[in-house]
């Protein structure tokens, strides 16, 4: 520490004085001065030993060869060196061993559910619940197919995403509004599919609706309302909607038609993340 | 020491210690300003980056307006965590178009510099209409009257000149197109060929409400969706010693 005030002899003022106060030139602690010097010369050091100096064309590098860029690029290649092992064999094995070799699973449950949590619930809800317009994932109602290989299809293409080719597509006709029915007939079909499911319906109009099913919408929903996977027609038999099924909603739907648009992951995730996250939805309850 | 003891005269007159001390703020301030004029890696040529379409920019107009950026950035920063959570880091080359930037500096709600193609444009319309109806924990406002108030786009050729002055690229041409590439975007049925001329090939054209006109709606979602799309990192790879 430095010495205790001096005399002012010995000192001197600073030159200031106000109403008989004056200041003493005492000078500044030792220490701190020895720490503001130390500062500077690590402040040198810094810029020599990181990106500091601007030249010509660029900054100086610095001599630690410190880069942010470089630096997570290290960072990811650590972590994907870490899983590599696992990683490889979850993507070069056949999709029907992942469910049955049972570290190959525990570890796709678990590398699934990240990449779930953070690429897929907005949409299908945590756990798979769904919202509406948004299927529901952990029941065994399948709009496209819930084996391993239909999972797997449908994340890395997506559905009616027009950025790829091999994204799943159908369309359904909007029988409202491009006049293909009118406004009767529809309201005939959409009373005989709610009867099939046994949601409350007109029941004098049942009849006339199996009719107007049978012509217009039997060939992708099945005759007996079953769907079809392989166009991704809903099962209208089974109570389970996805866009809601009392009359309002049904009538919507058959109007104007709906387009579900799913995008597809595969320029996003790796083939072992997306073969990850197809276990773990497949056995969110409903795998086939 | 002498030249020491000169330093009281500048601690004395208060006139000389502002002058000096502006001179070595200003000394400073050139020193870490001036560089990034020339610099090489704060001015990456990046291969896909073009100037937003007129209803890209008036959605971003909308964002701006909204104040999406108060809890929303747009800077995915270079951390792993980041990377795996949003995709790519961002680039510099990234917001080179963007007067303001919209980097943000808090996030309530996620970064949102490669949102585009994340979601379909259904789910913007849910999302902004009831956030909480797709993301119960949301704490997002709603913002469904977007879809309510239809855009004209009159004053959209004023918008691109404005940003031309300001130093994004439009050419003439896309300033006297404005108005028709402004309509034609979220009109798949009107002859867009123009637009993908002028813009590229990565502009989306759709009708990304849903609904018949122009709305907010529209606008938002179009600039929602090209996010973050333009650089395609299947063929480009920064130089990592950036």
């Amino acid at each position: 520490m430095a010495d205790k005030p001096e005399d002012r002899n010995d000192v001197g003022t600073t030159g200031h004085e106000w109403d008989g106060i004056e200041e003493l030139n005492n000078p500044l602690p030792r220490w701190w001065v020895w720490v503001f010097y130390a500062t500077i010369i690590w402040g040198l050091w810094y810029t020599v030993a990181y990106p500091a100096w601007p030249m010509i064309s660029g900054a100086t590098e610095g001599y630690m060869g410190w880069s942010t860029r470089a630096n997570v690029a290290a960072a990811i290649e650590e972590a994907e060196v870490a899983n590599a092992e696992i990683n490889e064999r979850l993507a070069s094995v056949e999709l029907g061993e992942i469910t049955s070799d049972a570290e190959l699973q525990g570890y796709a449950r678990s590398a699934g559910e990240a990449v779930f949590n953070t690429w897929c619930v907005q949409c299908h809800g945590r756990e798979g619940g769904g919202f509406v317009g948004y299927p529901t994932l952990s029941d065994d109602d399948w709009l496209w197919g819930g084996s391993m290989e239909d999972i797997h299809l449908t994340i890395s293409h997506g559905i009616r995403n027009e950025e790829d080719p091999d994204a799943r597509y159908s369309e359904m006709p909007a029988f409202g509004r491009d006049e293909l029915l009118g406004p009767d007939e529809i309201d005939q079909a959409v009373n005989y599919v709610m009867s099939l499911s046994g949601e409350p319906q007109d029941a004098s109009k049942v009849e006339a609706g199996s009719a107007v099913y049978a012509d217009n919408c039997a060939a992708c929903h099945g005759a007996a309302g079953e769907g079809d996977i392989f166009q991704g027609a809903p099962n209208l038999a089974d109570a389970i909607w996805l866009y809601g099924g009392d009359y309002a909603a049904l009538t919507e739907s058959v109007n104007n038609a709906r387009f579900g648009v799913m995008p597809g992951w595969s320029n996003r995730l790796s083939e072992a993340e997306i073969r990850a996250v197809a276990a773990y939805v497949h056995q969110l309850g409903g795998g086939e | 020491m002498a030249i020491l003891d000169k330093h009281t005269v500048l601690e004395k007159n208060v006139t000389l210690l502002a002058i000096f001390a502006f001179l070595v703020v200003t000394i400073g301030g050139i020193v870490q300003i001036a560089p990034l004029f020339w610099l090489e890696n704060t001015i990456e040529e990046v291969e896909g980056m073009r100037p937003y379409t007129p209803l890209e920019l008036a959605g971003r107009d909308i964002y701006i307006r909204e104040g999406c950026y108060v809890c929303h950035s747009q800077m995915i920063r270079p951390m792993r965590d980041e990377v795996e959570r949003y995709g790519h880091y961002s680039l510099a080359a990234e917001s080179k178009y963007d007067h303001p930037f919209q980097w943000g500096s808090k996030r309530t709600g996620p970064d949102l510099a490669r949102v585009g193609g994340r979601y379909s444009d259904a789910w913007h319309v849910d999302h902004l209409r009831d956030p909480q109806s797709v993301v119960p924990e949301s704490v997002m406002p709603k913002y469904g009257y977007l879809e309510d108030r239809l855009l004209a786009g009159e004053y959209i050729e004023d918008l691109l000149k404005t940003h031309r002055f300001v130093g994004v690229p439009y050419t003439d041409e896309m300033i006297e197109n404005a108005q028709a590439d402004f309509r034609v975007q979220s009109n798949p049925d009107e002859d867009f060929d123009g637009l993908i001329e002028r813009y590229g090939d990565t502009v989306q054209v759709r009708n990304f409400d849903g609904a018949p006109g122009i709305s907010e709606a529209d606008a938002l979602i179009a600039y929602l969706q090209m996010l973050g799309t333009l650089v395609d990192f299947s063929t480009f790879t920064p130089v990592a010693s950036r």
